[in-house]
């Protein structure tokens, strides 16, 4: 029997949560996975709070909006002081379909990889992003196989189961901003195994991405800053 | 004494007094106001001093003396910046973890609650 926590951070999600909280509810995952939902409210300024109290789920009110890393981060906290054996993050704005959910488990059960990710690319078929997002991505994995050596080539995909080990690290340390394609430098230097899944994904149902098209070379700065201050600070 | 070196001291006094009152008054901890009374002593020693000036300049090998108060409090001022974005980093990293520990125990408390009314 495996305890499974799925993490759901939400800022101003109050339109697509209910659909996705539907979705998780109904969902048949193979007998040997006892599942519980935790939805993170990042300080919303909508009803994500009232919405989420509806459904039987852990309700994570922040006071403080953290950012996407501080709100998962907060989910791996839980989940590492109730003793899950895993977690997985599932973005409250309908971009990740959870019936995929059951392909990372397959996975993870045959292989026992410490953190599985969904990935947009090793399949043809879904969602499919911009000409300067896909550059992005490009370059992140550029990066990441010059600093860890593993071939990700979604690093910026936030659809990920973590095991045991993976959780007490992230409950720990986590990047917290744009944690994604940051966070995977750590586990390579703590020696965790990444594996990636193809997935299909689809267009978020409400809401807007948080980078966009300003922030993106903001983005590409500081995470490529944080990946190499990670991969050059002692794992101590 | 010329005038300029009246108005200088005087407006030297008046910050010192100002930090000393932030500080009796809570609004200003003790070691963030080090580093502003330092740099009043000096202020206020340079104006006593006047010739101090360039002979320090002439030490350091500045060929104008307004030159060296110039570099000197910028590079003053960066290091200063610099050590305040570690302090606002280091708060930032601090509320994180409290707004983390607090919704934690929010949903602990909310759960013992509820167990209560049940039983």
């Amino acid at each position: 029997m495996a305890k499974i926590l799925i993490i759901i951070p939400c800022y101003n999600e109050g339109n697509s949560l209910p659909l996705i909280l539907e979705q998780l509810l109904n969902l048949k995952l193979p007998p040997h996975f006892q599942m519980e939902i935790a939805v993170v409210n990042d300080c919303s300024k909508d009803d994500t709070s009232w919405v989420a109290s509806i459904y039987p789920v852990i309700l994570l009110d922040l006071l403080v909006n953290l950012g996407i890393g501080g709100a998962v981060q907060t989910g791996f906290l839980y989940a590492r002081e109730n003793g899950f054996d895993l977690a997985c993050q599932i973005d409250g704005d309908g971009q990740h379909p959870p019936w995929e959910l059951i392909k990372l488990l397959d996975f993870y059960d045959q292989t026992k990889t410490n953190v599985v990710i969904g990935s947009r690319f090793l399949s043809e078929e879904g969602f499919k992003s911009s000409f300067a997002r896909r550059m992005g991505i490009r370059y992140f994995h550029w990066l990441n196989k010059l600093l860890t050596g593993q071939n990700i080539y979604d690093s910026t995909s936030g659809f990920r189961l973590f095991d045991k080990g993976a959780i007490a690290l992230a409950a720990d340390k986590y990047p917290d901003e744009f944690p994604e394609p940051a966070v995977l430098v750590l586990f390579a230097k703590f020696g965790l195994s990444v594996k990636e899944v193809p997935v299909v994904m689809s267009e978020r149902l409400a809401g807007q991405s948080s980078i966009r098209n300003f922030v993106s070379v903001y983005y590409c700065i500081k995470v490529t800053i944080s990946m190499l201050f990670i991969f050059i600070r002692k794992t101590s | 004494m010329s005038r300029i070196q009246v108005i200088t001291i005087v407006i030297n006094f008046v910050l010192i007094a100002y930090i000393a009152r932030l500080i009796t008054k809570g609004k200003l901890r003790e070691e963030y106001a080090i580093v502003w009374c330092i740099c009043t002593f000096i202020l206020i020693l340079f104006s006593f001093w006047t010739k101090g000036l360039s002979l320090m300049s002439k030490i350091f090998g500045v060929f104008d003396p307004p030159n060296l108060v110039f570099t000197s409090f910028i590079f003053l001022i960066l290091i200063y910046l610099l050590h305040l974005s570690v302090v606002s980093s280091k708060s930032q990293h601090s509320i994180t973890r409290l707004t983390q520990e607090l919704a934690l125990l929010k949903d602990k408390m909310k759960k013992a609650e509820d167990k209560e009314k049940n039983d």
